[in-house]
């Protein structure tokens, strides 16, 4: 083969480098493969769970295995036709994770950006210290947290309820919200604020005005992440949730586990369900996320 | 009154509030019902103080240190190739000229899939009946007989850390090539006149560059690396005979299904603490490799 591809570019043009070149297109082609099965094994899993939702359940359960597709939509028919034959309340899922992500991430933002100003602007004594601290309440294990934050928020009756769950994301975010904030306010200049002072803005309205518009999609891209934690959230959210007033989605994957079989459609169109705003706010916000990351970690 | 508070302090205090009472004031409980013989089924046996007798029926428990030991032995072998993999991806997809920007969007796309979205995934895709990976095995004749993915207990630890390790490597990769894009070309380009080879200036002049990525992608994975707590949980359950218990499943069942709680929240502290240890050490990391490259900025 390499042969044969050599006597073809000799033939082509008589150039005293030929081999060397010849040598850069298989490289390139085995560059190409590379990215390619890279790419694919990224890819599959995902792609997986989507043509799953649309295969009949017959022919998921199938062995030996079906290879040729076919299309239905049984299983989001069912999963929007209430609670007939086992259904799964996913409407009620989908609302509680909508109010429980978006209203946690507002206030983690508010509360992360108004810590992140106080870190990118102020100097204090024990700065670093304040900051790694925050940060480690975030190491702390959803897991291990579920266990005594059960036993409290039972105590103040807060089990089961959108506030209780609230809270804790709300905690649960703030100290990456500074993280990402931070870095987005040091990248702007101080002097912008004192001119805006200067002219006779208060520092209040000199924030809102000059540098909140400056550090929007940094602002912007802190609050998808915060929305994605608490989105995809199930360690916590297992535990202190209990009925479908307060379940959210991740929770109400398990409804289609029984005890020896899974619905494996349904809990593909479920997932399908809880893949498609995550996959459109990434794709929003992917270039501002990877600017706060590495601008709050490295040039901080 | 509320004047006298330097502003930084009234900036910073909400965050200080939330945190203090969602996380500071459980962990405080937590800790004390660790020194008690509390079961959730017997409240009153919270005022049941034992001392550090849960701590030491920990350390003299076997199970536990399986456990444990097999949450680092997971911990260090998932980290690690993940930075590898993440390295060669991003050295990748770095030296695509054409459609850069949507192979970065794909490669984020399993970051953003909750754990346990993932624990399912592989759960189906490992599953030894119907699952893709032994029907691709079996229908190209790789393998006559359906392989017990997630019932033989190594097969298992297999594929929960390579459902791990999908679900994550992107951090790295993605991190690295914001790296790679951040890396000024002089250095490179004098290395290539003086005659080294790519591995050379790889090595001498790229890494070291790389180096704070790196410890950022290290220190964001050391901050939710008990998310596996969601992937073994639905794919094995700490399963078969608890040959896949991590630290975290262990604990989760002993608080949950055994209802003993002050065993459980000691478990928790050792957790915990597991977890602060990494981040710290990564943190430092961090730290010391910019000021290597005087990124320093505080």
């Amino acid at each position: 083969m390499r042969h044969a591809l050599n006597l073809a570019w000799q033939v082509i043009n008589v150039d005293h480098n030929n081999s060397h070149r010849n040598r850069s297109y298989v490289l390139k082609g085995a560059y190409l493969f590379a990215l390619f099965v890279v790419m694919s094994i990224i890819c599959i899993p995902g792609l997986w769970i989507v043509l799953n939702s649309f295969r009949p359940a017959v022919e998921i359960m199938a062995k030996p295995p079906i290879w040729t597709p076919s299309f239905t939509l049984d299983h989001y028919r069912a999963l929007f036709g209430g609670a007939g034959e086992g259904g799964v309340p996913v409407l009620s899922y989908f609302r509680n994770s909508i109010i429980v992500s978006v209203v946690s991430t507002v206030i983690a933002v508010l509360i992360g950006m108004s810590g992140g100003y106080a870190f990118a602007r102020y100097r204090f004594k024990g700065k670093t210290g304040y900051f790694v601290g925050l940060m480690l309440f975030r190491a702390v294990p959803g897991v291990a947290l579920s266990l005594p934050l059960f036993i409290v928020l039972s105590r103040v009756g807060m089990i089961d309820t959108h506030i209780g769950l609230i809270f804790v994301y709300v905690a649960m975010n703030v100290p990456f919200t500074i993280w990402l904030t931070d870095g987005f306010f040091r990248q702007i200049p101080k002097e912008l604020h004192e001119a805006a002072e200067i002219d006779g803005c208060t520092r209040w309205q000199a924030f809102w005005q000059v540098e909140f518009p400056v550090a929007r999609s940094g602002v912007a891209s802190a609050a998808i992440f915060a929305f994605l934690t608490s989105w995809n959230e199930f360690a916590l959210a297992s535990q202190l949730t209990r009925s479908v007033d307060s379940k959210t989605m991740p929770v109400g994957l398990l409804d289609f586990t029984a005890e020896f079989t899974i619905n494996w459609g349904g809990m593909c169109a479920l997932a399908v369900l809880m893949i498609i705003p995550a996959l459109v706010l990434t794709f929003l916000v992917q270039k501002h996320l990877i600017a706060g990351l590495t601008f709050g970690g490295v040039k901080g | 009154m509320a004047n006298r508070l330097p502003s930084w302090l009234l900036l910073l205090l909400p965050a200080i509030l939330v945190i203090a009472a969602v996380v500071l004031i459980p962990l405080i409980f937590s800790l004390y019902s660790s020194f008690t013989a509390y079961k959730l089924t017997r409240p009153d046996t919270l005022w049941q103080w034992i001392g550090t007798l849960n701590y030491e029926k920990i350390l003299t428990d076997t199970k536990f240190w399986t456990a444990f030991a097999r949450t680092i032995f997971f911990i260090t072998i998932v980290l690690n190739l993940e930075l590898l993999l993440g390295l060669g991806i991003a050295l990748l997809v770095n030296k695509v000229t054409w459609g850069q920007r949507g192979l970065r969007t794909l490669l984020m796309f399993p970051m953003m899939f909750s754990p346990i979205l993932v624990g399912f995934q592989f759960k189906f895709m490992f599953n030894d009946n119907i699952g893709l990976v032994n029907n691709v095995l079996q229908s190209t004749g790789i393998s006559d007989a359906a392989l017990p993915w997630l019932v033989d207990a190594k097969l298992a630890m297999f594929s929960i850390m390579v459902a791990e390790i999908w679900m994550s490597t992107s951090v790295f990769a993605i991190l690295i090539l914001a790296g790679l894009f951040a890396i000024p070309r002089d250095p490179l380009e004098a290395a290539a006149v003086d005659g080294c080879t790519p591995f050379q200036s790889f090595k001498h002049i790229t890494l070291p560059f790389l180096m704070p990525f790196i410890w950022i992608a290290m220190t964001i994975r050391s901050l939710d690396v008990a998310r596996a707590y969601d992937i073994v949980q639905i794919m094995t359950g700490g399963g078969p005979a608890n040959r896949t218990e991590l630290l975290w499943t262990l604990m989760s069942r002993t608080g949950y299904v055994d209802a003993r709680m002050g065993l459980a929240n000691a478990m928790g502290y050792v957790s915990i603490f597991l977890s602060i240890i990494f981040t710290i050490y990564f943190f430092r990391k961090l730290s010391a490799s910019r000021a290597q490259l005087g990124m320093a900025g505080n």
